[in-house]
């Protein structure tokens, strides 16, 4: 069920992508941030939480997630440190996907050469 | 006055331009998007059950699937199979979190050749980059209407 709930919520998530892309000028670039912001702004007001306890990996493997992890980051922080935490918490639980994909994307520049 | 006669034969260039571009196929980017989208986060469930079942509490897990499904879709990126998917899917490989490796894997590879500090690494961040700044800050603002407006609990 679980797999099924991941499968809907994700897809559905892509799918709105998607058709914003289709429906307006809007490059992937901006999609990208679009669902970034979406996913801190929907965490501010606690309504990303329930869209992972539904959705679970649906709802975490979109990158509107890294949206969510960056504003959780910031509230644990800020929480157990007060506001410098706001500053230093950002990339708290953000920073290891950033870390992976520069230390991967210089590997693969190094290692592979584009097609085509 | 002239330029009243450019814009209009701009528009009228549009409107007849627009007779010979193929229909955007709303339904099947719709439907490609869905499935392949649903499947990579489908494979990421899989992917959190694996981790959870070698006894990583909740949130280590998604943290390991994350870095997993960054590091398959680099990987994939390499090979060349991530361009070709995303053709055929759009948003549908480009929203997850693989497709954000992908912003940063594809330009590090392509600008590689214009050296490896204006190539690939002032390239790397040509899509990436607009998403961290833009997320920053939102989370930042984010994090501090939760914290101090809305309260942890709500």
């Amino acid at each position: 069920m679980e797999y099924l709930l991941a499968f809907l919520v994700g897809g559905s998530i892509c799918a709105l992508g998607q058709t914003l892309y289709d429906r307006t000028r809007l490059t992937m670039g901006h999609i990208m941030v679009i669902f970034v912001v979406a996913g801190a702004v929907l965490t501010a007001f606690g309504l990303y939480e329930p869209l992972i306890r539904i959705g679970g990996a649906g709802a975490t493997v979109p990158v509107s997630n890294f949206g969510f992890v960056l504003t959780r980051g910031a509230i644990s922080q800020l929480e157990q440190t007060g506001l410098f935490g706001l500053l230093n918490g950002l990339f708290s639980l953000a920073g290891g996907a950033v870390a992976a994909a520069i230390i991967l994307g210089f590997l693969m520049a190094l290692l592979f050469h584009p097609k085509g | 006055m002239s330029s009243k006669v450019t814009s209009d034969a701009k528009s009228r260039y549009a409107r007849d331009a627009a007779k010979y571009r193929p229909p955007t196929p709303y339904l099947r980017n719709f439907l490609a998007a869905f499935f392949v989208g649903g499947a990579i986060c489908a494979a990421g469930q899989i992917l959190h059950a694996v981790f959870v079942a070698q006894g990583l509490d909740d949130g280590e897990a998604g943290a390991r699937m994350a870095a997993s499904v960054i590091a398959l879709g680099a990987l994939l990126t390499g090979l060349g199979v991530y361009d070709i998917l995303g053709r055929f899917s759009g948003a549908g490989s480009a929203v997850p979190i693989s497709g954000f490796a992908n912003s940063i894997v594809a330009p590090a590879m392509e600008f590689a050749r214009e050296g490896f500090v204006l190539g690939t690494a002032a390239q790397m961040f040509v899509i990436a980059g607009p998403v961290i700044v833009y997320g920053v800050i939102a989370a930042f603002i984010s994090a501090a209407v939760r914290y101090f407006i809305v309260g942890i609990g709500g």
